[in-house]
């Protein structure tokens, strides 16, 4: 399962590769693409614990770049 | 401004106004100290605080910890008004950036607002507001003046004109009526439509081209890459070189140590590559966005860079440089006038749906309805015999005239001939070729112009009439009668013939010539609009039909591409420069924050012209194709 997620106030491009990275390394997390320019990012994850993951990865951004805020789209 | 950027911003001046009167207040050395503490609190904490709590994470050296040790170090050694000073330039100058950053993030996503935000379906009887994606294929939905069309489907009632310049940068209306498909994006003008859609939202043309544009910057040009491996070495390279000048020299030389460390914190503040790493990506993405604003769909940088050295394009022929569609060009009337031939072709096609029937009735421009015609006989391969006003009207190519025994004169010219008799007795003969587009001419002229050394025609179609549109037109080289797989045998050989650094453009409609589009470097594809296949096989899309949208597309990608590399060479280049004058002690921290937050402002506003695209790229240059040699 895909689905994009807005993050509000990503302001610098390397913030975005270091989410990315971070991201990606995650349990459960099969793919993930933070667009800077674009303020987006597509996480890709099981269908079955979908909503789960997509709070863990919240959790972490949060964590990562405390100024980012992630939106559902 | 966003409420982030509006807090920076107070804080920013905040500061400045305790900076200010401790700088210049009769305070002795405590009072001073004091006072520029504060002022460093204020501007600073959330560096150092971000450094701390990243320091906690595992990261060490990021930007903030660097801004935070070269600062604190200079406070140590006792340059209280420079720590706090490269403090506020460093945040005025991060503020500037993303206020750049997200200004022209907005412009570019103005320009791929076509996103429709809901759609009016009938249900029952009764109209609701829904979203897109709710609505299902065969649903009829009610678009308003103004409104934007939601979804693809096909006009059940009522007409209207189309602005489909979003979607193409044409900015002519488009007329549309009951019966006529029509494509999401669009806005409509002036009548309220009633519309069956026939693709669900997830397929239709607007969510297609949002995807396409979205993605496009996943894949990544050369130069990007080159910038995100070269962001990977250089700050730790820099933080290990602003070591070594702290020790080695010293320690070799037996000098103070604190006049190197002072040089060493120059490096720190230096040491972030944060002008190449927004600059460069915000280039590509404003030269695609500017690209898609005439039309063009570019589908990564990395095709963007490919396209500034296309080195030759080929064309197919049909759909491409020529409509696709047949029409008359010549008559030759023989002891009738031209006028008559034509009603004597047109009243025998006239119930013929043949695209070539239909050609000569669309010449003959009256209404064909007056005609009484009996015994239609069509004979296949020949042509068509009727009978009108009690005389027989022959129409049809060569064999019929042979098989009837009338003597006729033959047609040399390319293209397909409609030999037309009366009664036993010739009449002349109409040409019908496929037309060759308004642009095509302009199109390769300009692209001459824009280096490309080489442009070739593939076509499937005969010899005579390949060479004429060829020579028409002023192509290099034409291959004929060519079958689909021989397309492909002659582009390995072209792709062979084209040089190291040159690359190899194919430019066809999408229809029939996937594999030839996957084969060559760049594959482009014309008519996007309304054609899946053409978007989904190519790497650039030209969303209207005209092939001088190329040159327009190479002009913005040769302009994007300069822009990098301006960029790069100006980032690279006042770095190098302030790292070798700070290690001799020359540049002051004031000069590194400049070659560090004021370099990236400077390169981001650089970046931002890549967007601009000049007006004339986005209509079609009507005026400039008489310039264009008409062979």
């Amino acid at each position: 399962m895909r689905k994009t997620f807005k993050l509000v106030d990503l302001d610098c491009a390397h913030c975005a590769a270091k989410i990315e990275d971070s991201v990606r390394k995650m349990e459960g997390v099969t793919g993930v693409e933070v667009n800077f320019l674009s303020q987006k990012m597509v996480l890709e994850a099981s269908e079955e614990y979908f909503s789960e993951i997509a709070d863990k990865v919240v959790k972490r951004i949060r964590k990562i770049e405390p100024d980012v805020t992630v939106k559902k789209i | 401004m966003t409420k982030k950027q509006k807090k920076q911003l107070y804080r920013i001046l905040t500061s400045i106004l305790i900076f200010l009167p401790v700088l210049w207040l009769p305070l002795n050395e405590t009072g001073k100290f004091i006072g520029f503490l504060v002022c460093y609190a204020v501007i600073g904490w959330d560096i150092i605080w971000k450094a701390v709590t990243n320091i906690l994470h595992g990261q060490v050296f990021d930007e903030n910890f660097l801004m935070t040790v070269a600062t604190v170090g200079a406070m140590c050694l006792g340059d209280y008004k420079e720590g706090v000073a490269v403090m506020l330039f460093y945040q005025v100058g991060e503020l500037f950036q993303s206020y750049a950053v997200s200004k022209s993030r907005r412009s570019i996503a103005g320009l791929m607002d076509i996103r429709p935000d809901y759609a009016n379906v009938v249900r029952d009887g009764k109209e609701t507001r829904v979203e897109p994606d709710e609505v299902l294929v065969g649903d009829v939905i009610l678009v308003k003046p103004g409104e934007r069309i939601p979804l693809d489907g096909i006009v059940l009632e009522g007409s209207s004109t189309l602005d489909t310049s979003a979607l193409t940068g044409e900015s002519m209306p488009r007329e549309t009526g009951a019966g006529a498909e029509v494509i999401s994006g669009c806005i409509n003008q002036t009548g309220t439509l009633r519309i069956r859609v026939s693709r669900p939202y997830g397929e239709s043309t607007v969510s297609k081209i949002l995807d396409l544009v979205e993605n496009a910057s996943s894949k990544k040009s050369k130069s990007e890459a080159f910038i995100t491996r070269f962001a990977r070495y250089y700050t730790p390279s820099v933080v290990a070189a602003a070591a070594l000048l702290a020790i080695l020299p010293p320690l070799i030389t037996g000098q103070a140590f604190a006049p190197w460390i002072h040089r060493a914190l120059t490096f720190l503040v230096i040491s972030c590559p944060c002008a190449l790493v927004i600059s460069v990506p915000l280039s590509f993405f404003g030269g695609i966005g500017g690209a898609s604003k005439c039309g063009v769909l570019i589908k990564g940088s990395n095709y963007l860079e490919a396209l500034a050295k296309a080195e030759t394009v080929v064309f197919d022929k049909t759909g491409t440089l020529t409509k696709g569609s047949f029409a008359v060009t010549r008559c030759y009337p023989r002891g009738i006038t031209g006028e008559r031939l034509l009603e004597l072709a047109a009243c025998a096609e006239k119930d013929s749906n043949h695209p070539i029937s239909r050609s000569i009735v669309r010449a003959y421009r009256k209404n064909t309805e007056q005609f009484t015609v009996s015994d239609v006989q069509e004979i296949p391969g020949h042509g068509i015999s009727v009978t009108q006003n009690g005389k027989n009207v022959l129409a049809g190519n060569a064999k019929l005239m042979k098989s009837r025994k009338i003597t006729f004169q033959p047609v040399k010219e390319a293209g397909t001939v409609v030999y037309v008799a009366e009664d036993g007795k010739y009449r002349g003969a109409v040409l019908i070729e496929d037309e060759i587009k308004e642009d095509a001419a302009f199109a390769v002229s300009e692209l001459k112009k824009a280096g490309v050394q080489k442009t070739v025609m593939l076509t499937g179609d005969t010899k005579a009439v390949g060479e004429k549109v060829a020579g028409k037109l002023g192509l290099d080289l034409v291959y004929t009668e060519l079958l689909p797989a021989d397309k492909v045998a002659h582009m390995e050989e072209l792709l062979a013939r084209t040089s190291e650094k040159g690359r190899l453009a194919f430019v066809g409609d999408g229809i029939n010539d996937a594999p030839v589009l996957a084969r060559a470097d760049i594959g482009i594809a014309m008519g996007g609009l309304g054609s899946d296949a053409a978007i989904e096989a190519a790497d650039i899309v030209i969303m209207t039909d005209e092939p001088s949208k190329i040159a327009a597309a190479m002009r913005i990608s040769r302009k994007t591409l300069a822009i990098v590399r301006q960029n790069i060479v100006f980032a690279l280049g006042v770095k190098a420069v302030v790292l070798l004058l700070g290690a001799l002690g020359i540049a002051s921290m004031w000069a590194a924050v400049f070659a560090d937050v004021g370099v990236a402002v400077i390169a981001i506003l650089n970046a931002v012209r890549a967007l601009r695209v000049p007006k004339e790229e986005k209509v079609l240059r009507k005026e400039n194709f008489r310039e264009a040699p008409a062979g």
